[in-house]
C-alpha cells in the first residue's frame, strides 16, 4: 500500500500514475460491526467465528494501471457500478489502495459533491470564506477573491443571508462560483446535474470550458459520452472494476458502444 | 488486512507524521470548523454557548451546597473545590465520550475530500476547548465571591491544562478509529466515563478516602484533573501527580501512534 501525493513544482509536471491499484472494501453488515462477534471469533471456534470471520469484501478496483500527465483529459466511462467514482476517489486521495501504488503530483481539485461543507445557518460570505479554506486556499487568497465570486453568483444582498433563506440553485450558484474560482492542476469531476436556470447553466458552461482548458489534468466520469467527446482527449472503459480499454477518447467510445449494443 | 513489511511500517509511521504536521498547518480551517460546531448548536438562542455556563453554574451551586451538607464542611472549602472539579471533568469527559464519533461524524468530508485526519482531531479538540473556556468563566465568578485568591501557583495550570489536552488529542485520535470499525466502542466509554466520575475524587475530597486515600495513586485521572485544579486552587501539584501525568502521556502517545500510522489509510473504508 503506497500512496504519494505531492504539489507540482510546476503544472507542468502534472501527473497521476496508477500501478496496478487495487480497492476492496469490507462490508460490515449489522452485527459483524461489533466488538463482540471480533472477540467471540478470536476466543470460540463455534458458529459465531465462522460469522464473524466469514467478511465480505468488495473488490471495487482491480489491477488498474494507468499514467496521465500535463494535456490529459480523460474520461472514464463505464455502467453503473463499475468503479468510476471509487477510482476518481482514489486519484482524489481519498482512498489509498489496499494494493498497488499511486503517485499524485498537482494541486487536487475534486468536484463531487457540490455542498460539501456547506453550513446553511451561515451567510453567503462565510459560506465561500469556509469552502474556500476546505479547498485548499488561504485567508487572503479567498478575501482577494471574493469580490470576484460574489459577482459570479450574481447573489447580491443575498450574500449577507443564512443560507437557509437560499433555493437550491441560489445554492448551487455559490457553491460552483467557489469551486471553479481557483486554477486547478488536476481536476476530477463526478457526474453531476446542474439544476440552475438557464442563464446560469450557459454561465457554467463556459466556466466549466475556460477551467477544462486551464486544468493540466482533468478526469471526469459521465454518462454523458457527448460531454465525454468534446470535454476530453482520452477514454477509459471501466468494467467490474476494471480497465476494459484505455486509448483515445473516439477508440475507447466505440468499443464502448459496441460492446454496450 | 494484511501484515506490512519493515518497510511498509516505516512508510505508514512517515506518512502518519506528515499528517500530523499538515494536519496542524491547516489551523485557520479547523479553528473555523470548531467553532461552526459549538455555534451550531446554540445558533438562534439568546444566550449561545453561555448556556452550558449556566446549566454548569446551576450544577455547581446545587451539588455544593448538598454535598457540603453531606460531608458537613464549609462551603468556602468545599465549592470552589467541586467547580475546578467539574469543569475540568467536564472537559475530559465530554472529550472521551464523543471521541467516537470524531471520525464517523465527518465523514462526508473524508469520503470527498483528502485531508489531514488530524485536522478532524484538532477541530474536535479545539471545540472542547472552547466549551472549557466557556464553563471556566464561573471560576472567577465563585474564586471572587468566597474570597480565595490562588495566587501565583495558578500559573501550574497553565502547563497542566496543556497535558490534558495533549492526552484528550492523543485518546481520542485512537478512540475515534477503534470506534469507526467497532460501532459499540462509544457506548463502552459512555459507560466506563460515568463510573469513573464516581470512583474519581470530583463530587468528594480525597482525604475522604482515610486509610485508603492511596488509593487514588492508581487513578489516572486523579492525576490528570490534579495538575488543573490543584494550582488553581493555591496548591502546587504533587511529584507523585507530575510523574503519573507523564507516564500516562507516553503510554497515550505510544498507543495513538500505533493506531493512527497502523490504521490512518482504513479510516475511508471503514465509514
Amino acid at each position: 500500500m503506497k500512496m504519494s501525493v505531492k504539489p507540482a513544482a510546476s503544472s507542468s509536471q502534472a501527473i497521476i500514475s496508477l500501478d496496478r491499484v487495487g480497492v476492496s472494501f469490507p462490508v460490515y453488515h449489522g452485527g459483524s460491526r461489533s466488538l463482540k462477534k471480533a472477540i467471540l471469533a478470536r476466543s470460540s471456534a463455534g458458529r459465531i467465528a465462522r460469522d464473524a470471520n466469514d467478511r465480505v469484501t468488495i473488490d471495487a478496483l482491480r489491477d488498474v494501471t494507468l499514467s496521465l500527465r500535463t494535456g490529459d483529459r480523460l474520461a472514464l466511462i463505464g455502467a453503473n457500478g463499475a468503479g468510476k467514482t471509487t477510482l476518481l476517489r482514489v486519484m482524489a486521495g481519498v482512498y489509498e489502495p489496499v494494493t498497488g501504488t499511486v503517485e499524485i503530483r498537482g494541486r487536487i481539485s475534486p468536484m463531487f459533491d457540490i455542498g460539501l461543507g456547506i453550513d446553511v445557518e451561515l451567510s453567503g460570505y462565510d459560506n465561500i470564506r469556509l469552502r474556500g479554506l476546505l479547498l485548499g486556499l488561504s485567508s487572503q487568497d479567498i478575501e482577494g477573491r471574493l469580490s470576484e465570486i460574489a459577482e459570479f453568483t450574481e447573489l447580491g444582498d443575498y450574500l449577507d443571508m443564512p443560507m437557509r433563506t437560499y433555493s437550491s440553485g441560489m445554492m448551487l450558484r455559490l457553491t460552483f462560483a467557489v469551486a471553479t474560482c481557483y486554477e486547478p492542476e488536476i481536476l476530477l469531476i463526478d457526474e453531476w446535474i446542474l439544476a440552475g436556470d438557464a442563464h446560469f447553466i450557459a454561465k457554467a458552461q463556459r466556466r466549466i470550458d475556460f477551467f477544462v482548458d486551464k486544468a493540466s489534468v482533468l478526469v471526469l466520469a459521465s454518462h454523458n459520452l457527448e460531454i465525454c467527446r468534446r470535454w476530453c482527449n482520452r477514454g477509459l472503459w471501466m468494467a467490474q472494476g476494471q480497465v476494459r480499454s484505455f486509448g483515445s477518447i473516439d477508440s475507447v467510445i466505440a468499443g464502448y458502444e459496441a460492446g454496450a449494443a | 488486512m494484511s501484515t506490512g513489511t519493515q518497510a511498509g511500517r516505516r512508510g505508514d509511521v512517515r506518512l502518519a507524521m506528515q499528517d500530523v504536521v499538515d494536519g496542524l498547518a491547516l489551523w485557520p480551517l479547523w479553528i473555523r470548523l470548531g467553532w461552526n460546531d459549538i455555534l451550531q448548536r446554540y445558533r438562534r438562542s439568546v444566550l449561545g454557548p453561555f448556556w452550558l455556563t449556566v446549566s454548569m453554574a446551576v450544577m455547581v451551586v446545587a451539588l455544593g451546597v448538598v454535598y457540603a451538607g453531606i460531608f458537613k464542611i464549609t462551603l468556602r472549602d468545599f465549592i470552589p473545590f467541586l467547580c475546578v472539579g467539574l469543569i475540568v471533568w467536564g472537559y475530559i469527559s465530554t472529550t472521551l465520550s464523543e471521541a467516537g464519533g470524531l471520525f464517523t461524524g465527518a465523514e462526508s468530508y473524508i469520503k470527498q475530500i483528502r485531508l489531514p485526519y488530524s485536522l478532524y482531531v484538532c477541530r474536535f479538540i479545539w471545540s472542547k476547548v472552547i466549551i472549557f473556556a466557556h464553563n471556566f468563566v464561573i471560576y472567577f465568578g465563585i474564586i471572587s465571591y468566597f474570597h480565595v485568591w490562588p495566587g501565583s501557583a495558578a500559573l501550574y495550570a497553565i502547563p497542566g491544562f496543556l497535558i490534558v489536552t495533549l492526552n484528550g488529542a492523543l485518546a481520542s485520535t485512537y478512540l475515534g478509529i477503534v470506534s469507526a470499525r467497532f460501532r459499540d466502542i462509544p457506548q463502552i466509554v459512555a459507560s466506563v466515563v460515568q463510573i469513573v466520575f464516581f470512583v474519581t475524587p470530583i463530587m468528594w475530597k480525597p482525604e475522604l478516602l482515610g486509610a485508603r486515600s492511596h488509593l487514588m495513586t492508581w487513578n489516572p485521572f486523579h492525576h490528570l484533573i490534579e495538575i488543573v485544579r490543584a494550582p488553581l486552587l493555591g496548591q502546587v501539584p504533587s511529584l507523585e501527580n507530575y510523574v503519573a501525568a507523564g507516564v500516562i502521556t507516553a503510554a497515550n502517545v505510544l498507543v495513538a501512534a500505533a493506531f493512527f500510522s497502523r490504521f490512518r489509510a482504513r479510516i475511508a473504508y471503514w465509514l
